[in-house]
């Protein structure tokens, strides 16, 4: 699903530098990257470690991720897999809202000119961070897996494909759109607080499922989300949809859920 | 083939995961506790509206406001019906809308089982003493107390 860039040559010394750094490019400004960073082998503690690169207002704030990671400290981790915002690796707290590294563009983030650009990067809250700014996920896969995100259906086999009209699929088009990117349940002040809360992203992924015409499984999932731990648990306080680098409107998603439960209709 | 057949044992070994975070989950409740909790907030919340409000302006604002409070105004009005089913309807909704709300904060926020416990009980030991003396004041309420 994703690939971890962890340090792969620690021969030569901690905080070495690796290859030269390439000339730096005309028009580039440089920002400060201030990162959270912890390894479990030495840290007791999460520490705060500040590195200057040079931005340009093309660049996605995941060059500049790299750039550390290739030119000045070998030893940083994180995750990223396809750099274009699709398969959901890089989420991360950046400025104190998650956001995919990949998405955020260095345009939007640049200072005016003349005043200096600190950009503060922290791993996803609420997951248990295994270093610097890779977090573990299985208890959100965990959560997601409790939904059952599969196609439930019962009685005998359509000899043909399962018809649906473009009225009953745009029912539950914007659910289809998660990535499982941990943006909006590592947002979710609910889910700080107690982990054992299913969180938005099961509860939007559930929703693709509930709301399908084709499904049978909604009665199952919804008995699910019933509980202490389900969708009455939200507080609705938006900050799920506000991460969502697909746009989800997650906190809407979860609202129908609830109304679902409470009319018991779909 | 065979050798393959130590492979499923071990894999579950392996994936045999803690439930989110949670050191332990609790058995799920299949129950609509939470949703006629979360119903009972909604509802509650707009009849509350209404009732505190027209209390407050009964008391602060109208003819003069909190200045004409005393004795002789408040068995004035536990003398009829209507404010003594007001006065009763507010507490109540009021005690357990807020009881519930402190709920679930404790829910949200308190880290072990046992604090959260302990927490609950408090809370549930001062909405029932609230509750029966306030019920019980209401029902009760003498208005020729003697003068000792």
């Amino acid at each position: 699903m994703s690939t971890a860039v962890s340090d792969n040559d620690t021969s030569s010394g901690p905080q070495q530098a690796g290859p030269k750094p390439p000339p730096v490019p005309e028009g580039s400004r440089t920002v400060t990257l201030k990162i959270q960073r912890f390894n479990p082998e030495f840290d007791e503690e999460p520490r705060w470690e500040s590195y200057d690169v040079p931005a340009l207002s093309t660049d996605r704030l995941l060059n500049l991720l790299h750039y550390v990671k290739w030119y000045l400290d070998g030893t940083l981790a994180f995750r990223r897999s396809c750099a274009h915002g699709v398969c959901g690796s890089d989420a991360m707290q950046i400025n104190g809202v998650n956001r995919l590294a990949c998405k955020v563009l260095m345009k939007d983030m640049l200072a005016p000119q003349g005043k200096p650009t600190v950009i503060t990067i922290a791993p996803i809250k609420g997951l248990p961070v295994q270093k610097d700014l890779y977090v573990d996920m299985e208890p959100f896969f965990e959560a997601f897996k409790a939904i059952k995100p599969y196609l439930i259906t019962y009685g005998n086999e359509p000899s043909k494909e399962r018809i649906q009209s473009p009225a009953d699929r745009e029912r539950f088009d914007d659910t289809t759109k998660c990535i499982l990117c941990a943006c909006c349940t590592t947002s979710c002040p609910v889910y700080w607080a107690d982990g054992s809360y299913f969180g938005p992203a099961a509860i939007v992924n559930a929703h693709r499922f509930i709301f399908d015409s084709r499904d049978q499984g909604a009665e199952e999932r919804l008995d699910i989300l019933n509980d202490a731990e389900g969708v009455w648990r939200c507080r609705t306080t938006f900050n799920c949809t506000d991460a969502c680098p697909r746009g989800i409107q997650v906190t809407k998603a979860i609202q129908e859920v609830k109304r679902a439960l409470l009319f018991k209709r779909v | 083939m065979a050798t393959s057949s130590t492979t499923p044992s071990g894999a579950a070994d392996a994936l045999a995961l803690d439930k989110p975070r949670a050191p332990k989950r609790p058995a799920a409740r299949r129950s609509n506790f939470e949703l006629y909790s979360w119903l009972f907030m909604r509802i509650s919340g707009a009849l509350l509206v209404v009732l505190v409000l027209g209390h407050l302006f009964i008391m602060n604002i109208l003819d003069g406001g909190v200045h004409r409070i005393n004795f002789a105004f408040v068995a004035g009005r536990w003398a009829s019906p209507f404010w003594q089913f007001w006065d009763l309807s507010m507490l109540w909704l009021a005690q357990i809308h807020g009881g519930n709300g402190v709920r679930t904060i404790i829910n949200d926020y308190a880290r072990k089982e046992t604090t959260r416990f302990w927490l609950k009980i408090v809370l549930y030991i001062s909405m029932v003493l609230i509750l029966a003396v306030g019920t019980f004041v209401i029902f009760t309420f003498d208005p020729n107390i003697p003068a000792t």
